[in-house]
Formats: structure tokens, sequence, C-alpha cells
């Protein structure tokens, strides 16, 4: 076990060396940087300013002593300071990730407490009316792109309660803040709750058909045990699965998500840096989300051994 | 005795009714104006930027030595009033302009204000200090004037190489803030220090720009607000969601485009809507150093294809303004007469007879009905370039030329013009004050950064100073028409539309004044109060 979870640490280094390689090299392969940008937007160049201001940046520099200077930066915990506001990464980077943490973490608890139970629920009652409409509403769930179900909720809101509820960093009343999240982490989290919910219901009609449910149906089990402890427990790997990736994707959905309800959290702080190709926001963000999914899915896979007693890592 | 008592009572009536006017219309001091940003700015450096999402939450922050009067739509040179200047005269034959300062005024951080921060002010404008701004978009400005000088603490002057009127409307931009002299151009971009009415008290990027009362203003009895928010929104659906649920009391300024604003008045009834002329032109830009563009011929046929009226009509529900470089009256100051305007070719009523000309030139061109001319139509991928760009492309197709649109991310736009690697381009040309000066010589002037198009004429750039040096406003108006005909008719940048655009407030917010001829220059915001 020991000598597994080693090499596995090893494999998570190689690979978030990996990432650093391939977000730095990537941002420099994109046409224009922050320069650009800012000439652009004042709709002039003179070179001598362009000059000096790439020099101040350090953007002037051969790539491999840029790459040097950020990722020894990084490892010492200097992470520089953003281009655009001048003030530095870690104070513009830090304070957005509660907010986008919450969120995730929301649409995640959104999606496994509402996809499980409907997962459960419509492959026990396969091919009765309640499955086919648990299975429309799944099937809106992933046709439906987040940023147009936001609108449509901040569209309803406006009409029917003259009230909309987006970003409030002092809610008032627990109602307020509770808007501030779960209305949007709804939003975010449907098309997660409604994969949960057709996995679930695929791996739990799979389970379902087994011989040891139907052994402790005939030792005069309860239909709620046999379905949630024995089926449940059973069909949930694949779910968990889901889950992990998900985790990872969330972020692509938080950034329209972020934008629409107008919530200042990282991801749509990353689009932003991205934008004004903000190098030192943007590395050090995608390095940061590199390492929550590496380490995410080194917990995924420390779970199945927790849910599964046949997994055993050896050495 | 009843004509005594009928008197008696109409005079108490009218009484009341003055006292109730009065007593409605009398500004209340206090409350939050909250407002939604359109974008976030790069940073907080007015002198730095060239857009006016800088302009709308600094400009509150500053004085300028003089400014266009608030309460008035449209600048003009008689509405110039003074700021941190008490009053202002042209000596020397018009070469010198001298201001005499307001006394006792701080800045923000409790400095006094003297002549030596509006000396150090223009001197780094016009890059001749020891500090420089990282960016200095403006520096042209200033190119007439020599040096500055002052004579003691409250007196400087301009010192110009030869008159020019218009540098007082510069001065008056909402571009043009005096900064102070102890403070860095660094510093100023994250914590800018000014004298204005409001004084800055956060900049979170991407999420909200805070204003608060500068309680030590020198206007006494102003400003009426305790502050002002600026909440950025960039979703511009969410924006105005949000100002119909009444989370904002104003949206960001012109930022309400036509069709929306249908959607605001039936959403929100009581809003207080206005729709202006923002001063900004829609223009093509023609590589005419390659071919086939290098061909005048094909120029002008282009520029005769143009139905502007269909632009307009499609984009603005008919709510804009055909003209040429300059903003077209009423609202523009030098604008062509439209008499004048309909003379030069493609302006005719008679789209169908210009597209005929327009064809006849492409012939003789070389191109007809079986060999068309393939073009690419660069433009910035933003909706209000974009968009004009495919009904371009669509209304070229008319004299044989076919067009393919070819959207740049911004970052790459001005890089891809400046090299010249395009055939045609939409562009958007904003102008910070209506005066020919700022625009001539930013955008036609030989050797101007800002003259994509590298349009070149001796001829006409003599007429640029001729214009700029007269006193005489009429003379002036004659002289600016016929080079803005002239620069129509060479096809330098075919002028397509002036676009309108619409802003909003709850209808408890007064004394908001949107310019009629500039989007830069009316966000002072201290004459603005709630009646609530």
């Amino acid at each position: 076990m020991f000598a597994y979870l080693v090499r596995r640490l090893f494999l998570m280094l190689v690979t978030l060396f990996g990432i650093s390689v391939v977000i730095f090299f990537l941002l420099r392969i994109v046409p224009g940087n922050i320069v650009d940008i800012l000439f652009a937007a004042a709709g002039y160049v003179d070179p001598a300013d362009k000059a000096n201001l790439e020099k101040e940046l350090g953007i002037d520099r051969p790539l491999i002593v840029q790459y040097w200077h950020w990722i020894s930066g990084f490892l010492r915990g200097d992470f520089g300071y953003s281009y655009v506001s001048e003030k530095p990464a870690l104070q513009e980077i830090l304070p957005r990730i509660p907010i986008t943490a919450r969120l995730a973490g929301l649409a995640l608890l959104f999606s496994a407490s509402i996809g499980i139970p409907l997962g459960v629920i419509s492959a026990v009652k396969q091919g009765t009316r309640l499955d086919y409409a648990l299975r429309v509403v799944s099937l809106s769930g992933l046709s439906l792109p987040s940023f147009w179900l936001g609108l449509l909720i901040l569209t309803a809101s406006v009409a029917m309660f003259g009230q909309m509820p987006i970003f409030n960093p002092n809610p008032a009343t627990w109602l307020e803040a509770f808007a501030t999240y779960a209305v949007p982490a709804a939003a975010v989290g449907f098309r997660s709750a409604a994969l949960t919910m057709r996995i679930t219901r695929s791996s739990m009609l799979e389970v379902l058909r087994q011989d040891y449910i139907r052994t402790a149906r005939a030792k005069g089990a309860s239909e709620v045990a046999v379905n949630y402890h024995h089926a449940l427990k059973n069909a949930i790997l694949p779910v968990i699965t889901v889950i992990g990736i998900e985790a990872a994707f969330l972020i692509g959905g938080l950034i329209v998500t972020e934008t629409v309800f107008n919530i200042p959290g990282v991801a749509r702080f990353l689009v932003e840096a991205i934008r004004w190709r903000d190098y030192p926001i943007v590395q050090n963000l995608v390095m940061f989300i590199a390492v929550v999914v590496v380490f995410a899915n080194f917990t995924v896979d420390m779970l199945y051994a927790v849910f599964d007693p046949r997994i055993r890592y050896t050495d | 005795m009843r004509s005594v008592r009928a008197l008696a009572a109409t005079a108490a009536l009218s009484l009341l009714a003055f006292s109730t006017i009065a007593f409605a219309g009398a500004p209340k001091q206090g409350g939050i104006l909250r407002m939604y940003h359109r974008d976030s700015p790069g940073n907080a450096s007015i002198h730095e930027g060239a857009t006016y999402s800088l302009n709308v939450p600094f400009m509150p922050v500053f004085n300028n030595l003089v400014i266009y009067k608030q309460d008035e739509a449209q600048n003009r040179m008689d509405n110039i009033i003074p700021d941190l200047a008490e009053s202002w005269a042209w000596v020397n034959d018009n070469k010198t302009l001298t201001f005499k300062l307001r006394q006792g005024v701080k800045w923000h951080d409790g400095k006094p204000f003297t002549s030596a921060d509006v000396k150090c002010t223009f001197e780094m404008l016009m890059g001749k200090s020891q500090q420089k701004f990282r960016q200095n978009p403006r520096k042209t400005w200033y190119e007439q004037v020599n040096d500055i000088s002052t004579n003691g603490d409250f007196e400087v002057s301009f010192n110009l190489k030869r008159p020019q009127p218009s540098l007082l409307a510069l001065l008056a931009s909402g571009y043009t803030p005096v900064y102070p002299c102890h403070v860095s151009p660094g510093d100023m971009r994250t914590h800018p220090i000014g004298t204005g009415p409001f004084k800055f008290v956060e900049f979170k990027a991407n999420e909200s720009i805070k204003l608060t009362r500068n309680t030590d203003y020198w206007r006494k009895g102003r400003p009426y607000l305790d502050g002002i928010e600026f909440t950025i929104i960039p979703n511009r659906s969410t924006a105005i969601l949000a100002f119909v649920a009444g989370k904002f009391d104003m949206t960001f300024p012109t930022e309400v485009s036509i069709p929306l604003l249908k959607d605001v008045k039936s959403q929100a009834p009581n809003a207080v809507c206005v729709v202006e002329p923002n001063n900004v032109a829609t223009n093509i830009i023609v590589n005419s150093s390659a071919p086939p563009f290098d061909n005048i011929d094909i120029r002008r046929a282009m520029a005769l294809a143009l139905d502007r009226k269909a632009f307009i009509s499609i984009m603005f529900e008919g709510q804009g303004d055909v003209g040429g470089t300059l903003l077209p009256p009423p609202n523009g100051l030098w604008g062509m007469p439209k008499e004048m305007l309909e003379t030069i070719p493609g302006y005719g009523p008679d789209v169908k007879a210009n597209r005929e000309e327009a064809k006849k030139l492409m012939q003789k061109a070389g191109y007809g009905p079986d060999k068309h001319l393939a073009v690419k139509v660069s433009t910035r991928n933003i909706p209000i370039y974009r968009d004009p760009a495919v009904i371009l492309i669509d209304q070229l197709k008319s004299i044989y030329i076919d067009g393919e649109l070819d959207v740049v991310e911004t970052a790459n736009w001005f890089p891809k013009v400046a090299r010249k690697d395009y055939m045609i381009g939409l562009n958007l040309t904003g102008n910070a004050v209506d005066d020919p000066d700022q625009s001539f010589y930013e955008n036609y002037s030989c050797g101007s950064e800002r003259n994509y198009t590298n349009y070149c004429n001796k001829e006409i750039e003599k007429l640029f100073d001729v214009q700029s040096q007269e006193t005489d406003i009429a003379k002036r108006k004659k002289l600016v028409w016929d080079i803005d005909k002239k620069l129509q008719e060479d096809v330098a940048r075919p002028i397509i539309f002036h676009a309108r655009t619409g802003t909003c407030w709850q209808p408890y917010v007064k004394g908001v004044t949107v310019m009629s001829n500039s989007s830069y220059n009316g966000y002072r915001y201290e004459d603005v109060w709630m009646d609530k």
C-alpha cells in the first residue's frame, strides 16, 4: 500500500510538472500578450513605450528564463503580480477561491443529492410513467446549456417576483444568502445531477438483476434495505467515478454560471485573465485547479477501496 | 370685496403651487448611486486609457482646469466653465493660454493643489517629465504646446507654437483631469487621488468600484450623493435584468442598445430613458497600399455601394445619423449640412443609381457579373463591429464584390491593422471631443499612430493647420466642411453611420444629463441626487 502511495504521489508530481509546461507554453502560443492588448485598447502603438512595458513586465526575456522564474517562484510560494491590477497574484486569487469552492461544493451536493435518489427511483420503477418522466428530466438536464438555464431563471425571477438572485457579497437575510449560492449552484448542478441520475439508474438496473439481490429479497429484506443497502452500495462505484470527473468538468460550467449570475469567483476571473493574457494569474490559477483535480482523482481512487472491499492497493 | 378674496385665494394657491414645485425640485443630500459597469477597466488611471469604461467611474474623482457644463447635453465652446481654474485668457496673439487657479483646493490625501500639479500633469502628457505614463494615448493632443510655465502657485500658462483655439475644448474633456505631482503614475493606476467630488475607495477587478463623498470638496454643498458604487457585470442581459429588478439606480451610460431599450421600457415603464448620439462613427478602413484597393475606382465603387439608411434601419431601428467624419447637426457642431453631404458620391438618396455608377467603376477595373472580386472583411469579434460588417458584406455583393467575414480577437486586431494585414476592415472611431482638431489630426494626419489606413494628403494636411488656427467659428466651420467633403471623396475612411444609444435611470434619480455629442465628458455626477 505504502509503495503504491509513493508511486501515485510521484506520478502526480510528474503530471503537475507536465501541466505546468503545457500551461506556460500554450499561453505563449496564443497570439498577443498583455502589452498588445493594452495598446489595442488604446488604439495606438508607440514602439518605445511598448518595449519599455515588455521589459518592465519581463515578457521580453527568453521563454525558458520566464518559465524558470515562474515555476521557481511558484514552488517558493511567490506567485508574482497581476499584470492588470498590479496587485500580488495571490491577493487577487485567494478571496475568490472560497466563493467558487462554495458554489462548486453546493453544485456537487445538488448533483449527488438529486441525481442518486432519482436514479435509484427510476431504476426501481423501470418502465413506469414515473421512470419515463424522470428520464425526460434527466435528458433535459443534459441538453440545456447552463448559461441558458441561468438566464431563464433570472428572467423568470424578474418577471414573476420582480427580484433577481444575483451575487450579494453581504447578504442581509438567510434567504438572500441562500439565493446567492443555491440558485446558481442548482443551475450549474442540474446537468451534473442529470448525468449522475442516468449513471445511477443504469448501474442500479444491472445490480438489481444480480442473484444476491434476489437472495436478499427471499430472505425477507425490505425494499428500502434491498435498494439502498444491498443494490446501491454495489452500484455506487461508477457513480463516484462520474462525480469525480464532473468535479473537474464543473469549472467549465462555473465559468458561464458565474458570468450569468455575476458571481466574482475564480472561474470568471480566469476567463478575464486569459482575455488580458495576465500570465501570472492564469498560470497560477490553472496550476491550482490542476492540483485540485489531481488530488480529487487520487481521493476518488482511494475511495474505491472504501466502498468496494474487493479492491485492495497492494505493493 | 369678492375680487379681493379671489385675488388672495389665487395668490395663496400660486404660493402653494410654487412651494410644492420648489420643495419637490430641491435636491436632497444622501444616498448611494448604484450603477452597473459594462466591463472591468484595466486600471484606474484616465490618462493611461482610451475607453470611457475608465471615464465613467473615475471622472468623479478628479477635476479638470475647465470642464463642459455638466447639465447641458451639447458640448460647445461657449459652455466650457471654470473647474480648477477660476478664469482663463488668451494672450500673446492667441499663442498663450493663461489660467488663474482656484485657491484652497486640497487633494483627497490632504495635500494642497497648486500650479505645480498642472505643470507636471501636462508635462507628463507631453512626454517631457522624468515620470512617465505606462501608456500615453493622447500625447498628440498637446503637439502645439511648446511648454507650460507657472507664475506663483496659482497661475499657469500653456505656451503654444501657434494659435490653437481648440486646446480649451481638449482641456474640458473627461480625458483631461489634473493629476497630483506627489503621486506616481503607478499609484494612480491602482489608487487614484484627485480633487473631485468623490474619493476613490476601492477597485476590485471584475467585481466592483466604490467611490465615497468628498466632504472637503471645494464646491460647497456638492456632491449630493454619499457615494457611487459600480458593480461590474459584463453580461448585458444580466445587467439589464438587474436594472429592471431595481438592483441598480442607473444603467451604464450609453450602453443600452435600441432593441434593448424596448425591453427596458416594457418591463420597467417608469424608468427614464434617453437616446443620444455617442459620437462614435462606424467606418471602413481600406488598405489602399495593396491591390485591389490601391485602385481609387474600386474604393469609390465601394463607397457608392453603401446604403447607409439600411445600416441604421437594421441596427438601430432608424435611430442613427448619416454624416461625414464629424458628427452631423443638430447634435454635432461641425458636421456638414445635409445639402452638402448629399453632393458627395454615395451619400445621394438614390441608392440604386449610386450602385449603377459603382458597377460601371467595377467594370472599368475589370470586374463584372462573371468575374467577382473576392475580399476579406476583417473586424473585431465584438457584436458592434461584427454586425455592421455582415451588412457591409451583403451590400458589397450588389457591385460584384464577394466579401468573406474575418473576425479577429481584440488582442490581435490592432497589430493586424498596424502591419496592414487586411484588405478592408470594419472599424469604430470614437471622438472624445466634438472638435475637428481631435478628429482630423488623430485619424487622417500623415504619420499619426491612429491613422490606420496611412492616408496622407499634404494639401489636406495644410488645411488641417489652417482650420486649427482659425478663431472665427463661422469661417472655421466652412473650412472644416470642405476638408470633410474632400476626405469622403478620397475614400480615406468611408463613414457608414453615427450611432445612437440609450441610457436609463430610475425615476427617483435626478440631475443626470447625457451628453449628446460625446460619450467621454459627462460623468462628474456632482449634481446628481436621489429623490427617495
